[in-house]
């Protein structure tokens, strides 16, 4: 009996949240120690940002993509607002501001805001859109971002900051300093991202999304999710909700671009196109639907993989792509994956509502 | 369980990966003077990497053939992209390089030369040609020219051989390279008084069409079109202006350079064709006729063109330097770093290569060296 | 004249675009898939033409039935390995998958053609071009070739569902799995079979693509097959006619924008029509409206 019990707590906790907390937190102790003692390859402390970044975009795509059960093809493009923004804000404030982190801080800040702002726009095709033809419509806007980052000029001089269409209409002053050069994207960024303020980014998301999610209105988006017409049916107003899931989702993104641009001295708009937008969806699924603690190790893993895969040379991307379809294989064969599971006793219970929800999104019914 | 079963197949890839490496370690001979190289080997722009890429590796074989100092070059993708850039810059520097080549594009280059800056490891790219790549990095050297000094160039030849009255640009709006040509070509041809009466531009994709932009240099009445673009979309463009009976007098730049190399490009369409381009092939000189016996030997005719020529000068480049110096295995990057920059920046430091006599350079990392112009003529460089 | 020149390159284009949207819609509208592969059997179609006329030195109509047949057989290897053990999986799981055999089968092409792109050989050039109003519109062969193949692959894809067994079964499937196979319809074979058919498309349309604008790389196939997809929702997906009218709108919206609008930015204004085109009829042109069952 009380080996029942506690196998019950035990599953309470793998279920919980406090699992997913501590083992970003452990990651990050363990990480820390090691890179202040120079432990780590640079190979892998190069990554830490970054994988910082995609673990936010992940925990933000799941969002959309798991809770709310709707597909989204250009979350890269909320990226590229936040990167841009929070490049552009950096460098503004790089005389006002001497401590970077304040300055990355005001930075994530201006990102996100830009970036929810930005998705302010895209709502309107999202709550009257749905299934494969919403999801057309994100990859459309990430193209549209894609293609106005790759026409802006941004400089700054002694009159003020300036905007244009151009290099030539910029109309600089003497000494002015060029911020956004268009297709060279933004240059000359200080780098002042650091694993700390990846870590606390990551922690943000995983506060507000977890209890978003197990929030009331949590549980009306999913409620949403699950069955639109019978959640209208008791009065949950589905564009209050919508809205509320993409405009975090987006906030999150463009707070994880400003991140990852002050990682890098140069970003270019080129980086947030379509394949990063997908490269993130495959985190979040295979991660597992609406899993956060699933998105935040298939980030990891999945941005680890193909460094560690350098070995192999031009064979490289081949094998990733092959693991990728191998893994798909695996946990979704009904034929393999029992196979699989033998080895290991049963600790989760099978999320049901989940399935509902994939098939729901693509099937669009 | 997903997850478990996620996590048991990364950990048995992590493992096979382990193995693999462990395997492949060779043991560091005991001289070798370690050179990280970086550039796209898979993607888009894997053809630019891939050759400058085997240019260097010839390079690397005849020196090491020479005795005396040894090289080993360990070259890496980066896709082109910034973000793999530093992650392979941060490989390298686990295989305890001493001096980075590259890297090939302008894009991943700025972002790895700002990481170079800080560690102090000296740089030379092949052909990463923005000036954004040596900005404010004392570290940074190119072995090709700068798009905006390439764009003035292109210009001043135009005028002083009256190429053509009415000028028009056709380049790639959101490719670095092409825009910054495009914009100091433009800039300077106007300065000269010519007159330039259209910059048609076209994105970044694979199968456009250029019947608009031509069609609106067609009715500008534009007798001679510039073309800072790389030869395989010019392959396309020149393809589609025979179509449709538009042929004004082409002029590109050295991206151009391996157009006639494509397999199954018609060499008809480039006649009459001038580009600027360091390299020519069919030069009779012995350097570049060694170096093509040598290229065609171990990768056959497949991408011998400018980008190739570029890597086999920036080993050379290294080699002298490092020769005049003393560097050996043991030297740490930082001092190697310090003693090419002055060397480098020196003034009775120069190289005679495939892409020029005589190059030097500037404070700045900025080449300086003769720019060439050839027209393809039967099929043929003519250098002019 | 230049107006009624852009139109035709466009109809060009479009035509090109509408045989790739095809096979999007046909796997979609039975499998309910994204099947993102599409684009890169294109390119693979695009490389076994090459191969089979530079290397093995066959005429222009064996080569283009030589990639239709490889294709298929793809197409069928492709969905037997990666797809068909995910019939009961979740439809994004099997979305992933195909990406994965999208960056396979790029990588792979890159490993056995290498990166330089090719110039395809001029298979069309034969085809004489048409002289209209006096010689003051020229439409090209290779436009007239798109757009017929084009109208010819439409009709006959239309009678096949619409007249034979197979494809009554097709859209039986595609109309409701379980009672196609109550009725006796082999569910499993028919997917299969659409499948074959995409692939084959894709062959065409590969060689189409590449002959109106020859260059071959590993990546040839992306962009246009992300366009396309782009039409086949614009006209509805699933739909067969939609998949035409999308695709021709796109292509014509594409050339119209580059020549009359802005080049710099022709991709966001075609994207942004299409968002606006969305809203107004938000499952495409020609989609069925969606009925919800309460």
């Amino acid at each position: 009996m009380a080996d029942k019990m506690k196998k019950l707590n035990f599953k309470k906790f793998l279920k919980g949240n406090a699992l997913t907390y501590l083992m970003v937190i452990v990651a990050y102790v363990i990480l820390f120690v090691m890179q202040t003692l120079g432990l780590l390859s640079n190979s892998l402390s190069g990554f830490l940002v970054p994988i910082c970044a995609y673990v936010v975009m992940a925990v933000s795509l799941n969002l959309t993509v798991g809770i709310m059960g709707e597909l989204s093809l250009g979350h890269a493009g909320f990226m590229s607002v936040g990167a841009y923004t929070g490049a552009v804000c950096s460098a503004l404030l790089a005389d006002l501001i001497p401590f970077a982190p304040l300055r990355l801080a005001i930075a994530m800040v201006g990102g996100g805001i830009l970036a929810g702002l930005v998705s302010l726009i895209v709502v309107v095709p999202v709550l009257r859109l749905r299934g494969d033809y919403l999801a057309i419509v994100t990859l459309a806007f990430g193209e549209i971002i894609r293609n106005i980052m790759q026409v802006i000029y941004i400089g700054k001089d002694a009159n003020g900051v300036h905007f244009a269409m151009s290099e030539g209409a910029l109309n600089m002053a003497e000494g002015g300093k060029m911020i956004v050069r268009g297709p060279m994207g933004v240059v000359g960024i200080q780098k002042i991202s650091t694993l700390t303020m990846g870590f606390i980014l990551v922690m943000i998301t995983l506060v507000v999304v977890l209890n978003l999610i197990r929030s009331r209105q949590g549980r009306a988006i999913m409620a949403m999710r699950d069955n639109r017409i019978a959640a209208e049916s008791v009065g949950i107003s589905i564009a209050k909700y919508k809205i509320m899931a993409f405009v975090t989702s987006a906030v999150l993104a463009g707070a994880a671009g400003a991140l990852y641009a002050m990682n890098f001295s140069s970003i270019l708009s080129k980086k947030f196109d379509f394949n990063t937008s997908i490269l993130v969806l495959v985190f979040v699924v295979l991660g597992g639907m609406g899993n956060i603690r699933g998105s935040i190790i298939a980030a990891a893993a999945l941005t680890i993989l193909p460094e560690l895969l350098r070995e192999y040379a031009d064979y490289r991307m081949l094998v990733y792509a092959i693991v990728l379809i191998v893994v798909m294989l695996v946990t979704n064969n009904p034929k393999i994956k029992p196979m699989a599971t033998k080895f290991w006793e049963e600790k989760i219970a099978p999320k049901l509502p989940k399935k509902k929800a994939k098939e729901g999104v693509v099937n669009g019914k | 369980m997903y997850k478990k079963i996620f996590a048991i197949m990364m950990a048995a890839a992590m493992m096979l990966t382990c193995l693999a490496g462990c395997g492949n370690d060779k043991p560091a001979s005991s001289a070798t003077i370690k050179i990280g190289g970086i550039g796209p080997l898979t993607g888009d722009a894997a053809t630019y990497g891939i050759a400058t890429k085997q240019g260097a590796e010839i390079a690397v074989a005849e020196i090491n053939a020479k005795g005396g100092i040894q090289f080993e070059l360990n070259f890496q993708d980066d896709e082109a992209d910034g973000e793999k850039g530093v992650n392979a810059y941060n490989a390298l520097k686990d295989w305890d390089m001493q001096i980075l080549y590259g890297c090939t594009t302008t894009g991943s280059c700025v972002a790895v030369a700002g990481e170079t800056y800080a560690d102090r490891y000296f740089q030379l790219t092949p052909s990463a040609s923005s000036t954004d790549v040596t900005n404010g990095k004392d570290n940074v050297f190119q072995m090709c020219f700068t798009d905006p000094n390439q764009g003035i160039a292109a210009a001043d030849y135009v005028k002083a051989n009256n190429l053509g009255t009415k000028l028009a640009v056709l380049y790639n709006n959101s490719d670095a390279y092409s825009t910054g040509i495009a914009n100091a070509f433009v800039a300077r041809a106007k300065e000269l008084g010519m007159d330039v009466v259209a910059e048609v531009t076209f994105p970044d994709d694979k199968n456009t069409d250029y019947s608009t932009q031509l069609n609106q240099a067609k009715d500008a009445g534009a007798d001679m079109m510039f073309l800072p673009i790389y030869y395989t979309p010019a392959s396309l463009m020149l393809a589609q202006a025979k179509d449709m009976g538009y042929a004004p007098t082409f002029f590109g730049a050295d991206g151009m350079d391996g157009i006639l190399a494509l397999e199954g490009f018609d060499a008809s369409l480039a006649e009459g064709l001038m580009l600027m381009t360091p390299f020519n092939a069919t030069a009779t000189d012995t350097r570049t006729q060694n170096f093509v016996k040598a290229y065609t030997e171990k990768y056959g005719a497949d991408l011998l063109n400018q980008f190739a020529a570029d890597g086999y000068d920036c080993i050379y480049a290294i080699y002298e330097a490092c020769q005049k110096n003393g560097i050996t295995a043991e030297s740490k990057p930082e001092e190697i770093c310090e003693k090419l920059i002055a060397t480098f920046t020196s003034a009775d430091f120069t190289i005679d290569g495939l892409t020029g006599s005589g190059m030097s350079w500037t404070t700045a990392g900025e080449i300086s060296k003769t720019p060439m112009v050839v027209e393809i003529v039967n099929g043929a460089y003519e250098t002019k | 004249m230049s107006f009624l020149t852009n139109l035709i390159n466009g109809l060009s284009l479009g035509s090109v675009y509408a045989i790739i949207a095809l096979g999007y819609t046909m796997v979609y509208g039975i499998a309910k898939m994204l099947n993102f592969a599409h684009g890169d059997v294109i390119m693979i179609g695009g490389y076994v033409c090459f191969v089979s006329v530079m290397s093995l030195g066959l005429g222009a109509i064996p080569s283009i039935l030589l990639a239709i047949i490889l294709c298929t057989l793809l197409g069928i290897l492709v969905e037997r390995l990666a797809y068909k053990p995910l019939r009961q999986a979740p439809s994004l799981a099997v979305l992933i998958t195909a990406i994965g055999v999208s960056y396979f089968l790029q990588n792979a092409a890159l490993l056995i053609w290498g990166s330089a792109g090719k110039v395809f050989p001029s298979l069309l050039d034969g085809i004489p071009s048409l002289q209209l109003f006096d010689g003051q519109l020229t439409v090209s062969g290779k436009a007239l070739v798109n757009i017929v193949v084009c109208l010819i692959t439409m009709t006959v894809l239309t009678l096949f569902t619409g007249k034979t067994r197979v494809g009554k079964a097709m859209r039986a499937v595609s109309e409701d799995k379980g009672a196609a196979q109550l009725m006796g319809i082999n569910v499993d074979a028919t997917i299969s079979l659409t499948f074959a058919i995409g692939s084959g498309l894709a062959a065409v349309a590969g060689v189409l693509l590449c002959s109106t604008y020859p260059m071959l790389m590993p990546t040839t196939g992306s962009m246009p097959g992300i366009k396309a997809f782009t039409a086949a929702v614009f006209g509805g997906i699933g739909s067969i006619p939609g998949a035409l009218l999308g695709g021709l709108l796109l292509g014509v919206l594409e050339i119209f924008c580059n020549a009359y609008i802005s080049q710099e930015l022709s991709n966001a204004i075609v994207f942004g029509v299409l968002i606006i085109v969305l809203l107004v009829r938000p499952t495409g042109l020609l989609g069925k409206p969606i009925r919800e069952k309460v």
